[in-house]
């Protein structure tokens, strides 16, 4: 079966004054259709630029400088505007961190949701109406009817976050990319709004990329992970495996000594020291001055991800 | 809706109230009502009578009282010597010229700057945007009266395509004399033309850079993120998701400034020898008419809280935001 998204090698750069900067460095990973990942690492370890990039909306002045993205079979990567925008919120939608910044102030919810679904569809506004209806319906919103016609500042910030979760459901896609999607939540909120994703995603069979902190959420709604450090994917492989018996030095640290232990709700451990900026990225392996096992090989030559004991994939010179 | 319509109205006239207690107090203090009145030639003992007799000598808050009724209820705002003429009157004249003055050179800004400011915002690199840019520089650098006599030597005197002075052929709107107006003759237009613009290079450069700056702004926002990533057209992301974000704090803007330009005609009549207000109220300080001037501060401030009100109420419309707040 030939997989629903493969992202082969992706650079991408920012071109700042000072020259470019790589932010993603040789990222690759694919996801089967209906296949759930999770997309974690420190802040700034480039999850949200991956996540923009497979839908081409990186934020200025990043653009795609190597690499291949294949969607359906189909090369995307370099599709014209209008071919993207055929992909963007129809075939693939985002969910945004932060829910009371992500909508529109000035339109109605009706509105905000009508209009996605004609942007793809030849249909009536009573037509899509309808469908936001049921989409509203699906996520479980309180009088549905009535949202429509609502503007986002009546609702709180769980109902905005259920909003948009129906909007990136309008046009049901194969897969939907969710960068930290409840972190700007309450706490009690937090845990309803991953389980009515995960329970959407499997019951729709779509795919999800979940960027997140969130270790226990991770191990509970995904089914592999992807370790990112500074610009690189340094661990890929099974959920179980990686959250129980990780093998790169740097997710042994981020899960913590006790495998086991993860509930909802645990965030990644803090590891001393700080992940490099872009633009002093050390020599050899790029977590090399915050590692124990570092060796004399670590500081000349990067590791590359390759196959280790247990079917993980990892970038590290002494496992 | 209505709530909010009626708080912004009352809002209104409480600011109307305190202006007309400080512009009452400055015409207590230094007017001379009985000189309007009778001149200097009279005795003493006649001015204290007269002075009587029009209540001069009743508490301060008594004669602030009558001022304001008779204000309200007979639109007397006084008489001015000069004209020998009730002041309403007199201002009533001289007021549908500035105004029409000031409603060319608001739709100059408006026509212009929406599209280039928008423009400018969306194509901040090509050529028409940097020379937009740059000439608004210079606009807002250069002095109103400059720009009038740069207009007039080049329109006037060089090429003689448009008039320079005057409001040209005017005709009755309403049929009763009060609005005399150069709106529906040809050559009233014409003469409209170069006073709007050099009217308007004031303001013009300001609202491109503000709308510019604002679109920019609103375009860097998650939600027009959003709007993108939900495969939007970029017509719909620009044309209806930023700009009308980008309209809000503009239209708040745009009535101050339409509000304050009804005093900066001043310079323009007086370059162009426009019958206006303005034109009026210069007559009026050369010939010390302090009763014309006090009652044309009152119409002025009154426009400007009427263009404010307006304006308000226009932006409630608008955002949902204001709306829901304005009826709890
Ligand atoms: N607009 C931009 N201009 C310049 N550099 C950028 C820009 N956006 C991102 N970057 C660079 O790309 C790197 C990765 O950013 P990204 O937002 O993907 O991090 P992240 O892993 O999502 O972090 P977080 O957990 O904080 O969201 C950042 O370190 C930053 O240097
Ligand atoms: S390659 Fe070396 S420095 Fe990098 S993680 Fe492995 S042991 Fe540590
Ligand atoms: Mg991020």
């Amino acid at each position: 079966m030939p997989s629903l998204l493969e992202v082969r090698d992706l650079e991408v750069k920012f071109a700042l004054r000072s020259g470019n900067i790589k932010a993603i460095d040789g990222v690759s990973f694919q996801l089967d259709p209906g296949e759930r990942m999770g997309l974690v690492g420190e802040s700034g370890a480039g999850k949200s630029v991956t996540g923009f990039a497979i839908i081409n909306l990186i934020s200025k002045p990043g653009f795609i400088s190597r690499g291949s993205i294949h969607f359906e079979g189909k090369e995307i990567s370099a599709y014209s505007f209008e071919k993207m925008r055929k992909i963007r919120g129809n075939r693939i939608s985002m969910i945004f961190q932060d829910p009371m910044m992500t909508l529109n102030p000035v339109y109605t919810i009706g509105f905000q949701m009508i209009e996605t679904l004609r942007a793809h569809r030849d249909m009536s506004k009573s037509e899509a109406r309808a469908i936001a209806l049921e989409k509203l319906k699906l996520v479980q919103m309180p009088s549905p009817e009535k949202r429509l016609d609502q503007y986002p500042h009546e609702l709180s910030g769980g109902m905005r976050q259920r909003i948009i979760i129906a909007i990136s459901l309008l046009a049901d896609p194969a897969i939907i990319i969710a960068d930290e999607p409840t972190t700007a939540l309450d706490v009690t909120i937090q845990a309803e709004i991953m389980d009515l994703l995960q329970e959407l995603c499997e019951k729709q069979k779509m795919g999800l990329i979940l960027i997140t902190h969130d270790l226990g959420v991770v191990s509970q709604v995904t089914e592999k992970i992807a370790v990112m450090y500074a610009g690189k994917i340094i661990e890929y492989g099974p959920t179980e495996t990686v959250v129980h018996h990780p093998v790169h030095p740097y997710t042994i640290g981020l899960i913590g000594s006790i495998p086991g232990s993860i509930e909802p709700g645990r965030d990644l451990k803090q590891i001393p020291g700080m992940m490099p900026t872009l633009t002093n990225i050390p020599p050899g392996c790029a977590f090399n001055p915050r590692c124990e096992l570092a060796a004399d090989i670590c500081t000349r030559q990067t590791p590359v991800l390759e196959e280790k004991q247990n079917g993980i994939m990892a970038a590290c010179h002494m496992k | 809706m209505i709530a909010f319509i009626i708080r912004r109205v009352l809002q209104a006239v409480v600011v109307m109230l305190v202006i007309s207690l400080v512009v009452f107090a400055i015409k207590n203090q230094f007017g001379d009502p009985v000189r309007d009145l009778v001149g200097e030639r009279v005795t003493p003992e006649e001015r204290q009578q007269i002075a009587d007799k029009m209540g001069l000598n009743d508490p301060f808050f008594v004669q602030y009282g009558r001022f304001v009724k008779n204000a309200v209820t007979q639109g007397d705002l006084g008489r001015s010597f000069l004209y020998n003429k009730p002041n309403l009157e007199v201002i009533a004249n001289h007021a549908p010229a500035t105004i029409e003055l000031v409603l060319g050179t608001a739709l100059i800004i408006i026509v212009l700057s929406l599209p280039l400011g928008v423009y400018c915002a969306l194509k901040p690199r090509s050529w028409l945007s940097r020379f937009t840019m740059s000439f608004s520089t210079l606009g807002v650098s250069m002095p109103v009266f400059l720009t009038a006599i740069l207009l007039i030597y080049l329109f006037a005197v060089h090429w003689r395509i448009l008039p320079s002075y005057g409001r040209g052929e005017t005709v009755d709107l309403f049929g009763n004399g009060i609005w005399m107006t150069g709106l529906l003759t040809v050559d009233g237009l014409k003469h409209l033309i170069l006073p709007c613009i050099s009217l308007s290079t004031l303001m013009l450069p300001l609202f491109i850079r503000l709308i510019r700056s604002e679109m920019m702004e609103v375009l860097e926002t998650e939600y027009i993120k959003y709007a993108w990533a939900k495969g939007l057209s970029p017509r719909r992301v620009w044309l209806v998701h930023a700009f009308k974000n980008t309209l809000l704090p503009v239209i708040t803007v745009f009535g101050v400034q339409i509000g304050i330009m009804f005093a900066f005609t001043l310079l323009t009549e007086l370059v162009f020898q426009w019958p206006g207000m303005g034109f009026m109220f210069l007559e009026a300080v050369n010939r010390a008419d302090l009763s014309l001037l006090i009652a044309y501060l009152v119409v002025v401030a009154a426009l400007f809280v009427v263009v404010n009100t307006v304006v308000d109420i226009l932006y409630g419309f608008i955002n949902p935001t204001v709306r829901i707040t304005g009826t709890k």
